[in-house]
This record gives C-alpha cells, structure tokens and sequence, in this order.
C-alpha cells in the first residue's frame, strides 16, 4: 500500500522528536544528515551499516587534503546566468542568487568552481527521467556554473524554480530549491547540497529538508531574501553563504 | 593563531543534501572519466560496479576520483572542464596537464570506468573516490588501493574490511573496483578529522 503523508509525518516527526530528546541530554549537534534516513525511502538500502573509519588528517601526504583545481577555461563568460542560455527568455520570476564560499575558520575559498541545476519555473527538470505533466520551458535549461571571486562570492542570474512532486510518497511535493555542487581547497570540503527560499509551506512536509534533523542546522539551507540584491524592473535578490566542513591542508601549510 | 585556537571552526557548515536523480545534466562533462586518455600506453583503467544493500547496481550514483599525479604532486591543474568560448560546449582537456580529478556517472548496470595515470603519492598507491547517489544524503569517501601493502589506514583494519579496499588487478592495466554501499562486503567508507 502506498505511504500517504501522514504516515510519513509520523516519522519525521519520531526522529524530530528523538534528535531534540537527545540535545536536550547533552548529545552533540548533527550539522549534516544522518545517511540512515527512513523517511527518504531511496536512503534505506544506500547508506553503510559499518562505522565510518576514521583517517587522521594530520599527514600532509593524505591525498584527500588537498583537492581538484578549476580556473576561467572551465567556464564559460556567461555561464552563470541561466536565463540568456537560449534564443528566448525564460519565464519564471527572474532572481540573482550571491553568497560567499567559506571555511569553517570564515575564510573565502577562492577561484573554486561553484554549479547548480535546477527545475525550471514549472518545476520540470530537462531531463528525461522528469516526465510529470509540467511544461519543458525552452528557453531554459537550468544549469549554470562559475567561479567564486577573491572574496569567495559568486553569484547566478536565473529563474525562481517551482515545487515539483516525487514518489517518495503520494502527494510528496519537493520545496522549490536549487541544487549546489561546490570544491573547497581540499577533497575532505566537498560538498553538494540544495538551497531553499523563504517561508516555503512545503519545508514541513518534505522528508529531504527534514532529514536534517537540526533545526539551525536546517535554516542554514534557507536564503535570505535581500533586497540590496533585488535589481530594479529587472530581478528578484536572495542571499545564501555557504560554510564548507571537513580538513583542508591549507591551516597546515600556513601555519596557522 | 594556532591550530588549537578557540578561533577555529567558529562557522556552522551548510548541511549536506542528495544530489538527487537530476544531476545528470548539470554534473557530468564529456572525458569526465579521461583523467588520461583511453588507449594511451601508460593509462590505466579502474571499473567496477556500485550496489545497493540488496546488491542490486545503483544506476544513479555519480563519482569523484582525485589523485596525485605520476610524479606525486598533489597540485592538480585546471581543465578538466575545458569549454568553449565560442560554443559553449566542451573542449576535452588539453592533454598536456594532469589535472587529478575524474567524474563518472554510473551507467544503467551501475557501472563506471575512469582513464587515468598510475598515482605517485607516498607509500601505496591510492585514488580517491567520493560517492554521491540519489538516496545518500551525505556523500561517502573511499580509497582504491592500487596495491597492497603496509599503509595506516590498511593496517588498521580486520583483513575483510581491507580487502574492500583493494582494487583487483586485472590485464591490460585495468583494475576491478567495486562499491557495496550496504551489507555484505560493504565497502570501508572514511571520515576525515
Ligand atoms: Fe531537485
């Protein structure tokens, strides 16, 4: 029998309750989200049973602390604006989403590549495996990439994407997010993630987004809609800064 | 500031999330698997399956590979991406720098097969593989020892986990490579600190 909403609120919620419990007693906080994840059907037969095994990155020859490099050829000019990709304009509500890239000692990460995809204003994706009843938009793909500047900031101009259902669930609906793919200097600092908007009332109901069970935590994956961002007759502003986690070697090469 | 500051790790990540099963237009570039390129003398190729819990292949999963270069530098270069200006599509790498990153796509049978040179980092010869999947909320970190032999990490654990490790040779420079998610012979995944 299929799973209704409510089945899967229940156990949201039992594992919103158990987290908050165990805060409460002292447990530490869970930045990311835990891999056993249930109420993410597709996570129940992908994530390790075993431990994670711990490598000390104390050895500057730990391959994982340093990590790929990109710079301007592997971009284009105009990549990270999504809405001039085609002969035509999209629609949709046009934003400009900018933020910093930094590491968790408030560093910028500089010259990294930085790539997102995304449902168009629809919330279809042009790819195949998205065949549900909302219109492709010809005039948008949805992919942009760039580079962070010397203050680790970079900056997108396109479309507000739309909800989209999946089957997770009947009637799972995705709240309208953006995916982000980022590099930090070293391996240990990749990340890929989703940036949400504000005030979404589908955030409750989205076993994805609740999957990070930490409230602040979750928050973080939420832009700021910032008006100083917005530009006249033109596009919408949200600001989103991204805090990498994991070793680099970088603190070790300085010295610091 | 010192490495045991206060000041340090003051900034809270952004939490991890699932790549999802749309990345596929966005993610992988063409040669995204040619670190080196297919068919030349020195490249050698690494293959092998990734599977789920019931050891069904995951035909959704999409791989990283960083490595040191032959000579052991772990500087990387730029270009693995290389594009076009003019078209905006994609020029391959240069085939001159080493640039030491890789990315696959799993196929239909959730297979993958990277092209690349053999890595000269110190002590045995590893490339790193960072896993994402629709279904994996945080992406997981593993090694393909290209060798066996004395490494801390090795060293370190019960000789079936090891030997999740170790990438199987098998002719023509290639080697076998498999990643078990879940379950039986589930393959070591790191944590780095
Ligand atoms: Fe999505």
């Amino acid at each position: 029998m299929a799973l209704t909403q409510s089945d899967i609120d229940i156990e949201v919620n039992d594992l919103q309750n158990a987290y908050d419990k165990a805060r409460a007693a002292g447990a530490p906080v869970q930045n990311h989200p835990p891999r056993d994840y249930a109420p993410y059907r597709s996570s129940v037969l992908r994530h390790p049973k075993q431990p994670l095994v711990a490598v000390n990155g104390g050895d500057p020859e730990t391959v994982e602390l340093s990590g790929p490099v990109f710079g301007p050829t592997d971009i284009t000019d105009i990549d990270n604006d999504l809405t001039i990709q085609h002969q035509g304009e999209p629609l949709g509500e046009r934003i400009t989403v900018s933020g910093r890239l930094l590491d968790r000692d408030g560093r910028p990460v500089r010259g990294q590549l930085v790539e997102i995809w995304q449902a168009n204003a629809s919330g279809r994706y042009a790819h195949l495996r998205d065949q549900h009843p909302a219109p492709l938009d010809p005039n948008f793909t949805g992919v942009g990439r760039t580079l962070t500047d010397d203050e680790g900031r970079y900056r997108f101009t396109t479309i507000k994407p739309g909800a989209y259902p999946w089957r997770n669930h009947t009637n799972a609906w995705r709240p309208a997010h953006i995916h982000f793919s980022l590099f930090g200097t070293a391996f240990t600092q990749r990340l890929v993630t989703q940036m949400y908007f504000p005030n979404d009332p589908l955030f409750r109901y989205d076993p994805i987004l609740r999957s990070v069970t930490d409230e602040s935590a979750r928050n973080r994956l939420v832009a700021a809609y910032n008006h100083d961002l917005s530009q006249p007759e033109f596009s919408l502003g949200y600001e989103w800064d991204i805090v990498l986690d994991g070793p680099s070697a970088t603190w070790i090469e300085e010295g610091r | 500031m010192s490495e045991t500051s206060p000041m340090s790790e003051t900034l809270l990540p952004t939490p991890s999330h699932t790549v999802g099963p749309f990345y596929g237009y966005a993610l992988p570039f063409p040669e995204g698997e040619q670190v080196a390129p297919k068919g030349h003398p020195d490249t050698i190729a690494l293959h092998g399956y990734v599977l789920d819990g019931e050891g069904n292949p995951v035909p959704d999963a999409i791989l990283e590979f960083w490595q040191a270069g032959p000579d052991g530098s772990l500087k990387g270069a730029p270009g693995s991406l290389r594009r076009d200006p003019v078209t905006g599509g994609f020029l391959g790498r240069n085939g001159v720098d080493f640039t030491g990153f890789g990315r696959v796509a799993t196929d239909a049978d959730g297979h993958y097969a990277l092209y690349t040179l053999p890595p000269g980092n110190a002590g045995v010869p590893y490339i790193s593989v960072c896993v994402f999947a629709r279904g994996l909320l945080h992406h997981l970190y593993t090694r393909a020892y290209l060798a066996d032999g004395a490494d801390p990490l090795l060293d370190g654990l019960p000789a079936d986990r090891r030997a999740t490790l170790l990438a199987a040779e098998e002719p023509n420079r290639t080697y076998r490579f498999d990643i078990r998610l879940q379950g039986e012979g589930e393959t070591v995944f790191l944590e780095f600190q």
